[in-house]
């Protein structure tokens, strides 16, 4: 279950153009599992700004010499991420977690690629550890814009069988985008389920080519959210469910993490025809 | 972590409204807080006043594509398109989950039609479990092309005449008001005079944000309800006039509320107990912190009851 709690920070770092936050959340960190969030309130108690601003959980440590922490990755573009990116060493932060659902893991020591987007790669190496825990084989593409955008590089080396980095401007590694490079690192391991997170269009590009090459794919979407809790309704994107039926759900709380071929990519944004419950002409 | 309210409070924290009898003057607010049980991990929505529930509609409806919202300053422009189960659904899961856990539940109804009214509320007049109806009026009509119901007197007393005759009488019926028109208590007459045993007082304000990169509104559905402290002043002047006209008027206020004080000038410009919205979002436990603000801020100003502050701006 879920806790609201005020943490205080214990390091910001910077790491290419993000900042890597430290801090305290009592019950967070001992409960945090891979693909899990935490939402932040941002600004201060007197600020203006009253959306929480949701985090993939990157590290959880139950143990250490502040007790637990949880490390969190910022991005800053815009007037709450820019206030986190600012907040220092000891400055106090509201945070509410862990949110949504876990990656759901395989049953059985199946290898797995795990693809990141910028610094949506933060909640996948706790996800590797996991994996390897369970005896999976793990390969890891990392992909950006350019090289300063690429996210967790060491942590990979550190865990992945190989490690594949793409950027868009070949600054680093390849010139191109990860897909270019997921068809092949799936037929080398024989990877059962390949885990991505990052931009919407990368995703949807990576559950098709997981598809195409027999993989199954876990994706966790970064919809932009208010709460974090599953009140607000502003987090939902076209998902069909077990019974083949499309809604219109949560990210937040029946995800982050979909399947792949689960999710009307090509309808995200939209309310793709014969969702439950869609307006009909002259409705709403 | 649960919080409860404290039961030790030297200060009579009770309220009446509308026949209810609440612990705190502290609810939800419709479309803040769901069905409740996602908030109940964070307070126990026995100890509230209330939770007043998203507005139900006849049939199950996706709402609309995202984006659904834009932060503004001090709040945030909503379009979710009354996203939700349905009536039956609704009765079924939510509102039995609710009377299992013992929570008094405010069932906010909303139609694009009379008939939709009449229907949705018909349904819950025979369900176990709901405490009163607030009446969400701020619906187009789809009979008058878009006409908000609760822009024009005599479609809001309609609306809310219809629900009054299928409810059972020991049941109340609040009547929520939209801001945007020219006169809130020609509104609230017409609704009272329709027999709304009380008014909800503020829905959002109509409101559009552009995005200033692709200069096209950001909202899916273009306009969205502006809600949070931002509209406060506008919630507040707006119960002190309703309570200007109706001295005995039940008024559940309700408008960017945030801490305690802000919940104690809704009291004193006439509301019998307040509704926490928007700040919910940022804050889950603020249900029962302003509870707490305001019970503090009761005791160092000299009061027993809260009930001796209800008005005070009239007098």
């Amino acid at each position: 279950m879920p806790v609201q709690v005020t943490g205080e920070i214990v390091s910001n770092t910077k790491a290419g153009d993000y900042h890597v936050l430290t801090m305290t959340g009592k019950g967070i960190p001992e409960d945090a599992k891979p693909g899990q969030f935490v939402a932040l309130s941002v600004g201060g108690e007197l600020g203006s700004t009253l959306l929480r601003r949701a985090f993939s959980i990157y590290k959880a440590q139950s143990r250490g010499a502040y007790g637990g922490t949880i490390d969190i990755v910022v991005s800053p573009h815009g007037p709450g991420t820019d206030w986190l990116a600012n907040q220092q060493r000891g400055d106090r932060v509201n945070l509410i977690g862990p949110l949504g659902k876990p990656f759901a893991l395989p049953r059985d020591p199946v290898p797995c690629v795990l693809v990141g987007g910028g610094y949506g790669s933060a909640p996948l190496f706790m996800l590797a550890d996991a994996l390897a825990a369970r005896g999976c084989r793990v390969d890891v593409i990392l992909g950006a814009s350019n090289g300063s955008k690429l996210f967790g590089v060491v942590d990979a080396r550190r865990i992945a069988s190989t490690l594949s980095i793409t950027t868009d401007d070949g600054s680093v590694g390849t010139k191109g985008r990860v897909t270019d490079l997921l068809p092949r690192v799936i037929q080398r391991a024989q990877s059962a389920v390949v885990y991505a997170c990052g931009p919407m269009a990368m995703l949807r590009a990576v559950s098709e080519v997981s598809t195409a090459n027999g993989a199954h794919s876990q994706t966790a979407v970064e919809e932009s959210m208010a709460c974090g809790i599953g009140v607000c309704m502003t987090c939902v994107l076209p998902v069909i469910g077990d019974d083949g039926q499309t809604r219109m759900v949560r990210s937040c709380v029946d995800g982050p993490s979909f399947h792949g071929n689960r999710v009307r990519w090509d309808a995200v944004g939209t309310v793709p025809e014969g969702t439950i419950g869609a307006p009909i002409a002259g409705g709403h | 972590m649960m919080r409860a309210v404290p039961a030790a409070s030297s200060v009579d924290m009770t309220t009446t409204l509308a026949g209810l009898e609440l612990p705190s003057p502290v609810l939800t607010a419709s479309g803040c807080a769901a069905a409740g049980r996602e908030i109940d991990q964070f307070v126990d929505i026995t100890t509230i006043g209330g939770v007043v529930t998203k507005s139900v509609m006849r049939e199950a409806r996706s709402g609309r594509a995202t984006p659904r919202m834009a932060e503004t300053p001090s709040g945030m422009l909503n379009g979710i398109g009354l996203q939700g189960p349905g009536i039956d659904s609704f009765i079924e899961k939510d509102l039995a989950w609710l009377e299992r856990r013992g929570a008094r539940t405010i069932v906010s109804i909303a139609g694009g039609t009379f008939d939709e009214y009449q229907y949705v509320a018909a349904r819950l007049a025979g369900a176990e479990g709901v405490a009163a109806i607030e009446v969400n009026i701020s619906c187009p009509n789809v009979a008058e092309r878009g006409l908000v119901f609760a822009c024009d007197p005599m479609a809001s007393a309609r609306a809310v005449s219809i629900v009054r005759n299928v409810t059972p009488a020991h049941i109340p019926v609040l009547a929520k008001l939209s801001p945007d028109v020219t006169d809130i208590t020609a509104i609230a007459r017409a609704v009272v005079d329709a027999g709304a045993s009380g008014v909800s007082l503020i829905n959002t304000l109509l409101g559009m944000v552009i995005d200033t990169t692709t200069l096209k509104p950001r909202l899916s559905g273009r306009t969205g309800g502006l809600s949070g402290p931002a509209i406060r002043p506008v919630a507040v002047r707006a119960v002190y006039q309703v309570r200007a006209m109706f001295p005995d008027l039940p008024i559940l206020g309700m408008g960017g509320i945030r801490t305690g004080l802000d919940a104690l000038e809704f009291l004193a410009a006439g509301a019998n107990a307040v509704s926490v919205g928007t700040v919910v979002f940022n804050d889950p436990m603020s249900l029962v912190r302003i509870h707490d603000e305001l019970a503090d801020a009761l005791a160092e100003r000299g009061y027993s009851s809260l009930r001796e502050v209800v008005s005070a701006a009239h007098l």
